[in-house]
């Protein structure tokens, strides 16, 4: 079977006719198969929806339990079969339940990874590459300038900074799903035991996080309510990173922005957002993961679905795999 | 070399003077010498490299990468050191260091490059280190750190650093060299005070207060002299043993931009004063002039000619061999003016004394000013000695009152620090064009001036009458009818080929919020056109 006969692009998603169904859809669809929680992968109103525990989970925090028709759990490394078409869920480590999707068909093997990266990450299962014949990737960071530093590295400059400022609360803008759970247990890793200060925005999902046996440590909530704004001194407070530049920072003593993404690798970007302590942390592949993995594919051929494509296109041209650049639309880059 | 390029990426980032301080001390502290002195003289812009030329460093990159790549990558981050520093392949495990190299090494590697192999000594460098490192490594070759640090600020963090007066490291600055290691021990504790080796150092100058409201009741006429407050930039010429130097009130060297004032300066002693440009006794002129002649290494014999530098001096500090800091104002006034006698009278002329008989007098002198180029008067207490700083009771400088402007609110930008969930960086405009079909031009921004309470409506007001946002920036409404006028005030107003506008304003900041005051009754630019002659 020919590879676009399996899985093809439709402003809806990419579509499988002999299956029937969509991976990802942006808009509401019969039957959509759903790699990970991000809101721009997960959306509400689908007919039925397949994908991990852990993702349907997090579709009901934040849709409400009736987010779509019917929901059916999959299970990592385990084949449905979807009107005949052989489907498995692999872990994509990306963020809490995250899946690579690999569809097999007609001697056919294509892997949709979703989003993924390679970074150890406590938060969730790591990544597995799976070999196939198509490997279809994201491209948020693909350039050979975005290249990720080691997380351990970045929690350790936000500490260090904590007690060279100690009369300044610092302000850590993270993803609310998965980026600032990862970057709270980095913080507990580094041997960080204060408290840490969460914005409103964060709690539910930190509390499933907990809830699945992630230790995030002693979290409070970053109120005013019978404090003062002395209390957040020498504090880390996570949120949103739209809520920083919000009247809700006002309460926090002289803060310093510190905004925990891959985008950070980019000083005009920290400097245009009044960034002061930019932490590369990206729940993405830097410009080496990406290559690297669509090495261990071993697939003869790439498909580029949302990113900066262009240039993975390029490399993949002169290693002499067939690439091409479907470019989807509805897809966000992290954390914009 | 890790530690110097995250100190860097700090201080680009960090905009709070108090946020910069504190990194550049934490730094000293902990970091040996010969890195720390190093570091210093690059950002006081004291270290010498050759420098590499960014076409040089741009072949280096594609001898080793896919030139279409970095060329995708090169647009995408538009600078070029940074997209070098990221796209730098990693050489080969067997090829890496086990660690990276200090800025001692890395400096000593590339002043002994000749021009010819700086190049591969660069390549060699940035091979074996991290993309941090490899930024601050191009910063230093290619020129200019540009981290938002003076040479002041630097050397006030070295004042923390080891709890002295900055007018100490000052005085001593100059007779200092890389890496500076008798300085940070004598900060430490660890030896005396290095001595003053060489001639012609700078002395760190007196500054003057403000007059504030009821200060002069308190103070007696009779106990000050006054003299004009000149509109020039404040040097101190110092000339000693066959040395001349001319500095700037911050003791910075300035020597390389006035030859002509520096060839008139055949005499041994120290002078504060005044650096002005024109003809001292017929034609005194503007700061716009002056300006030609700022900020400029080389100055062509054209630009010397037409705007010839001269100094009008105030104050004596040393005359051959002896101290006259010490000495009272009265004692050191006595000799200078004496001294100006042997001077060439077309670089060097004495400031004159503005006689008055009570404050009432000296106000409408100040308000009234007998040239353009006078900003308002200075007074110098009889009994004082000359100190470094600016101790309150001696000086006082009272300006003329600052002109101001109805303009209205275009743009703003959120702050930093304090202040960064505030839109609080304000950019204004005033009215050109025909009647009917007037447009708003930008002339200044400003950010300061105002209340706390007055920040939050400002605020308020800023969100709510959004019209486009860019980043951290919102443009807010502003036409005939709807929008929000500040009347500025500001110090003067010099020609801009930079700005649309024409004008640039020296010191702006709003001095009122006018919520009355309908936009379209703001200020015409001809308004400010009219004030620039």
């Amino acid at each position: 079977m020919r590879p676009s006969d399996l899985l093809r692009p439709r402003p809806e998603g990419l579509y499988c006719p002999p299956g029937d169904f969509f991976i990802d859809p942006v808009r509401p669809v019969p039957r959509a198969l759903v790699t990970h929680g991000h809101s721009d992968h997960a959306r509400a109103g689908h007919g039925s929806v397949l994908a991990t525990g852990q993702t349907l989970d997090i579709m009901a925090l934040r849709y409400g339990v009736d987010f779509a028709g019917s929901t059916q759990a999959a299970v990592l490394g385990e084949t449905v079969h979807v009107n005949g078409v052989a489907v498995t869920f692999h872990p994509a480590g990306h963020v809490l339940g995250s899946a690579q999707i690999c569809v097999e068909h007609g001697g056919t093997r294509i892997v949709a990874s979703g989003d993924y990266k390679r970074q150890p990450d406590a938060t969730c299962r790591p990544f597995e590459p799976i070999s196939c014949d198509v490997f279809i990737t994201e491209a948020t960071f693909g350039l050979p300038v975005f290249r990720h530093p080691p997380d351990t590295q970045e929690v350790a400059r936000l500490i260090r900074s904590t007690e060279q400022f100690p009369e300044r609360a610092h302000l850590v803008g993270a993803y609310a799903l998965g980026k600032a759970q990862r970057v709270i247990r980095l913080i507990r890793d580094a041997g960080y035991s204060r408290p840490v200060f969460i914005h409103g925005a964060l709690s539910r999902l930190c509390e499933y996080y907990q809830s699945q046996r992630i230790d995030l440590g002693d979290l409070r909530p970053a109120t005013v309510e019978g404090g003062k704004k002395g209390d957040f001194a020498g504090a880390i407070v996570v949120g949103p990173p739209s809520a920083f530049a919000d009247r809700w920072a006002r309460r926090f003593p002289d803060p310093i922005f510190c905004f925990a993404s891959g985008w950070m690798r980019i000083r005009q970007r920290a400097k245009q957002g009044g960034v002061e302590l930019p932490l590369i942390i990206s729940d993405h592949c830097d410009w080496d993961e990406l290559l690297r993995t669509i090495q261990e594919t071993g697939a003869s051929e790439i498909w580029v679905t949302h990113g900066r494509e262009e240039a993975l296109v390029r490399w993949c041209e002169l290693q002499g795999i067939a690439a091409k650049a479907l470019h989807l639309v509805g897809y966000e880059d992290e954390g914009d | 070399m890790n530690r110097f390029a995250e100190l860097l990426d700090r201080l680009v980032l960090t905009p709070a003077r108090n946020g910069k301080l504190t990194l550049l001390v934490d730094y000293f502290r902990t970091t040996e010498d010969p890195d720390r002195g190093l570091a210093l003289s690059a950002i006081t812009g004291d270290l010498s490299i050759a420098a590499v030329k960014p076409a040089m460093l741009r072949a280096l990159v594609t001898e080793r990468m896919d030139p279409v790549l970095f060329g995708y990558s090169y647009d995408y981050v538009g600078d070029l050191a940074e997209t070098v520093s990221l796209v730098w392949p990693d050489p080969p495990p067997h090829l890496r260091r086990n660690r990276s190299p200090s800025l001692g090494e890395v400096v000593g590697a590339l002043q002994a490059a000749s021009r010819s192999d700086g190049p591969t000594v660069l390549a060699r460098l940035l091979d074996g280190a991290g993309i941090e490192a490899r930024f601050a490594m191009i910063k230093l070759v290619t020129g200019g750190l540009r981290i938002g640090v003076s040479a002041r600020l630097a050397k006030q963090a070295l004042a923390d650093f080891g709890k002295v007066e900055v007018a100490e490291i000052e005085e001593l600055w100059h007779g200092l060299k890389p890496p500076y290691v008798e300085l940070f021990a004598w900060l430490e504790g660890k030896a005396p005070k290095p001595e003053k080796a060489a001639s012609a150092l700078f002395r760190p100058v007196m500054l003057s207060n403000p007059v504030e409201d009821r200060d002069l009741e308190r103070l007696d006429p009779v106990d000050y002299a006054a003299e004009w407050k000149w509109d020039g930039i404040r040097v101190q010429a110092v000339s000693e043993a066959g040395l001349r130097r001319l500095y700037s009130r911050t003791g910075d060297d300035v020597s390389g931009a006035f030859p002509d004032l520096v060839d008139a300066m055949d005499f041994s002693a120290a002078l504060d004063g005044e650096l002005l440009v024109g003809d001292p006794a017929a034609a005194t002129g503007t700061f716009s002039d002056l300006q030609q002649r700022l900020n400029r290494k080389a100055v062509s014999p054209k630009v010397r000619e037409r705007y010839p530098a001269f100094m009008r001096c105030y104050d004596l500090l040393q005359l051959g061999d002896q101290d006259l800091r010490p000495l009272t104002f009265t004692e050191r006034r006595r000799r200078l003016e004496s001294f100006m006698l042997t001077l060439d009278p077309s670089r060097f002329d004495l400031s004159p004394l503005a006689p008055f008989d009570g404050w009432a007098t000296l106000d409408e002198m100040r308000k009234n000013p007998p040239h353009p180029v006078i900003e308002g008067v200075m007074l110098k207490r009889l009994d004082s000695p000359y100190v470094a700083g600016r101790p309150k009771g001696p000086w006082f400088k009272w300006k003329r009152d600052p002109r101001t402007v109805d303009a209205v609110l275009m743009y703003a930008q959120r702050g930093h620090g304090k202040r960064s969930s505030f839109y609080s960086d304000y950019t204004f405009g005033v009215w050109q064009g025909d009647a009917g079909e007037e447009e708003l031009v930008p002339v200044g921004k400003a950010y300061f001036g105002f209340t706390d309470e007055e920040l939050k409506q400002i605020d308020k007001y800023v969100r709510d009458n959004t019209i486009e946002r860019f980043g951290p920036v919102r443009s807010v409404r502003a036409d005939r009818e709807k929008g929000l006028v500040l009347e500025v005030a500001f110090e003067g107003l010099n020609r801009s080929t930079r700005h649309k506008s024409g004008v640039a304003m020296r010191f702006p900041r709003i001095s009122r919020l006018r919520w009355d005051k309908p936009p379209i009754e703001a200020d015409r630019l001809a308004t400010l056109q009219a004030l620039l002659d």
